[in-house]
């Protein structure tokens, strides 16, 4: 029979994790969001030797103390989800500072097996790490692995097995001076006589008390036996004691370290090489912003012929059904509605995929911290973290990918706000919306009018990130105490599943609220108006005023008259927001100029909208509510309707706000008339 | 005294950690990365905008920004 057990892994950030992660459970593998919060879990089952092992990857932490929601997670899954063994995988080639973790896991009494993982590298360094001794030191299992070939894996499973089998008592080897021993043994006896710690373990939980961590407590004041704690913690002074801690914690690692390795320090690595052009104080900013280049290129150029292939697939395919299908309103649910909306949501696609894979590649080959690193100053300066960049310039191409890309944003306030903020980057859909009116309005100028859109999204952005930061987010900055790792070469493995993942993460998610979304205006489109007598789904209807639509644009026409917008405009915004290139396709239809956009911008110039009017329609796009795949994105990145409204009510009103001072302003100064 | 806040202390030199001072939560997470009393920072360089800087320390880099670099107290060793 196969028993079932739950496997751990906990670690460093970029220490390997996820490679170990996926040698282990290859395809078996399933991501969700941790229960309540946005983190992203990932799981995997692996059989070995009987033993149905579960496995768990953690959020990468340097410390249980819990400063970040990761770590937050981290914590409590090993605490109170008890899993029948932790891994901790740890960086062969920066192993002092790994430790660290170790000996806080060490603490808390769990079934620890250490994976020295990237053995490869620390080889090629010069260093020599005795495992066997590391081990005798530790007392706990230590497997050499190379998670990115998969070496050392079998070993890995093997030693999960037996430690299951026969669970030691760990001694703790991680001990502190007579002062600290004194009190931490008088805390814990305390822990130990009251019923309500018996989850915690005793000797961790007193540490962490004497580390003055405030979680720790918090939960310590639920407790009856709080004043015996409090007045052997009132005789220390807590900061002196912290960092004595912790500078103990780390001379334990060093004396080990000296024991079991040979660790070689003087050669000048390749990674400071790299970072001295990387990071130079007059190359750096131009370095990136190739890269960025590079990125952008990559994932909008070659994504686009692609997307046409999708688009012209779809298409034709709509095409090919409805003449299939004899009833006509079912030709077209399942033509303009259903396949339409599949399209709408596989044409982003190739999009996502390679700007995923641009992004794994930048983070395993560690530029990303770099980037970070460089582009910190600017970012800190609307209370962003300089991770934020990326997403945001990412934005310009297509705000969904762009969103799904603030994952790489640790802390939850800071991809908050940079999710919300993303979508007054002006992305690829809203130029051909641009470039009609411009065009139609402006004719030399058109360029400058176009720019300037552009710059008022990054202004918004910022501004709004400022506002958010100063109200709805506040919070203190998060402080920036970041690792620079050491360059490694990405493999392609690892950044193909990474790519994989996120497109079914699309694909699923996504998917289901753009189809309904769809579906839903094909209806309001199709159906006729009560009252009137127009037949369901006839060309006659389809978006006009005898259709649902055109009433509720009909309705909507006093909301946007302010902004010198007629019934037929709130009708394409409306179209607009299930995918923002429709706004031009469906203003064709309803001005009466069909698929020819030069029909359409003649009848603009001609007089069916004032030049003032355009430039609001203009900025009312960018700023109003985004496309459906993006509220989607939105939804299922914050996990949260709130925040999705959020960004929605405010975005439109802006953009009501916006185009009425235009329109109003422009029109009292008699601009453009 | 040698004595400076992190801070100010230029590229390509060494220093040793003396204390660190400022905010609860800033202050544990800079002892955690390993800058305890006693431990050698070396400054490796300013980012190209000046802030954050970046250090070498028990055989990896760290980045702080200024304000966070403002509450290591450290001494400079030759």
């Amino acid at each position: 029979m196969t028993e079932k057990i739950t496997v751990a892994l906990a670690g460093n950030p970029n220490v390997g994790k996820t490679s170990i992660f996926n040698a282990i459970t290859g395809s078996k593998q399933h991501v969700g969001n941790w229960p309540g919060v946005t983190v992203e879990r990932k799981m995997g089952k692996r059989v070995h030797n009987d033993l149905e092992m579960e496995i768990v990857d953690l959020p990468g932490t340097y410390s249980l103390t819990a400063y970040s929601l990761d770590e937050i997670i981290a914590r409590d899954f090993i605490i109170e989800e008890k899993p029948d063994i932790v891994v901790q995988v740890v960086d062969a080639t920066n192993l002092e500072r790994n430790l660290y973790l170790t000996t806080q896991l060490m603490e808390l009494g769990v079934n620890l097996i250490i994976a020295l993982n990237m053995t490869d590298l620390s080889l090629a360094k010069g260093d020599r790490i005795d495992a066997d001794k590391m081990q005798e030191f530790l007392e706990v299992p230590v497997v050499s692995t190379i998670g990115s070939k998969g070496n050392g894996i079998e070993g890995l499973l093997d030693e999960i097995t037996k430690e299951f089998h026969r669970p030691q008592e760990t001694d703790n080897v991680f001990t502190y001076d007579d002062a600290i021993e004194k009190i931490s043994q008088d805390l814990e006896s305390v822990l130990e006589s009251d019923p309500f710690f018996i989850h915690y373990p005793s000797r961790w939980f007193s540490l962490k008390l004497l580390e003055g961590d405030e979680n720790i407590i918090r939960k310590a004041k639920e407790s009856d036996s709080y004043h015996g704690i409090e007045k052997i913690l009132n005789k220390v002074d807590a900061e002196l004691l912290e960092a004595k801690i912790a500078d103990q914690r780390y001379k334990t690692i060093q004396t080990m370290l000296r024991q079991v390795c040979n660790i070689n320090t003087c050669s000048l690595s390749g990674s400071d090489m790299v970072d001295r052009v990387v990071t130079n104080k007059y190359l750096g900013i131009p370095v990136f912003l190739s890269l960025m280049w590079a990125a952008f290129e990559v994932t909008f150029t070659f994504a686009t012929p692609f997307m046409n292939m999708i688009d012209i697939f779809f298409g034709r395919l709509a095409e090919a059904v409805t003449n299939v299908i004899s009833v006509p309103w079912l030709a077209s649910l399942v033509g303009e509605g259903m396949i339409a909306g599949v399209g709408s949501v596989l044409i982003f696609l190739p999009n996502i995929l390679l700007l995923f894979f641009m992004i794994s590649l930048m983070e395993d080959s560690g530029y990303m911290a770099r980037a970070a690193f460089i582009m910190d100053k600017l970012m800190s300066r609307i209370g962003l973290h300089g991770k934020s960049f990326i997403p945001l310039v990412m934005g310009f191409g297509c705000n969904v990918p762009a969103i799904m890309a603030t994952r790489t944003i640790e802390d939850t306030r800071d991809r908050l706000i940079t999710i919300l903020i993303t979508p007054f980057m002006s992305c690829g859909a809203r130029l051909p919306v641009y470039v009609l009116l411009a065009g139609a309005f402006f004719g030399r100028d058109a360029g400058v009018v176009i720019f300037s859109l552009y710059a008022l999204g990054i202004l918004i952005a910022v501004v709004s990130a400022k506002l958010m930061r100063g109200t709805v987010l506040r919070g203190e900055d998060t402080p920036f105490i970041m690792e620079l790792p050491s360059y490694r070469v990405p493999t392609l493995k690892g950044s193909a599943i990474h790519m994989w993942e996120r497109g079914r993460i699309y694909l699923k998610k996504a998917g289901t609220i753009i189809l309904i979304g769809v579906v839903g205006v094909w209806l309001l489109a199709s159906m006729p108006a009560p009252g009137s007598n127009a037949v369901f789904a006839s060309d006659a209807v389809y978006g006009t005023t005898q259709s649902v639509i055109g009433v509720i644009g009909q309705f909507m026409e006093p909301l946007v008259a302010p902004l010198g917008f007629d019934w037929k405009i709130a009708v394409a915004l409306l179209f607009g927001v299930v995918a923002k290139e429709i706004v031009v396709g469906s203003m064709g239809v309803l001005y009466g100029a069909g698929e020819n956009e030069d029909n359409l911008s003649q009848i603009l110039a001609a007089g069916a909208m004032t030049p003032l009017a355009g430039l609001g329609l203009m900025v009312f796009t960018l700023l109003y509510a985004p496309c459906f795949a993006c509220i989607g994105v939105i939804k299922r990145e914050t996990g949260s309707w709130k925040w999705t409204m959020f960004q929605l009510l405010y975005g439109t009103s802006l953009a009501w706000i916006f185009a009425f001072i235009v329109y109003q302003a422009g029109s009292r100064m008699g601009l453009l008339v | 005294m040698n004595e400076k806040t992190l801070d100010f202390i230029e590229p390509d030199t060494s220093v040793k950690v003396l204390k660190v001072a400022g905010q609860k939560s800033s202050r544990k997470r800079i002892l955690d990365m390993g800058l305890t009393p006693g431990t050698r920072v070396d400054v490796v360089r300013r980012a190209p905008l000046g802030d954050p800087v970046e250090f070498k320390l028990k055989g990896y880099n760290l980045s702080l920004r200024k304000r966070e670099a403002e509450t290591v107290l450290v001494e400079i060793v030759e």
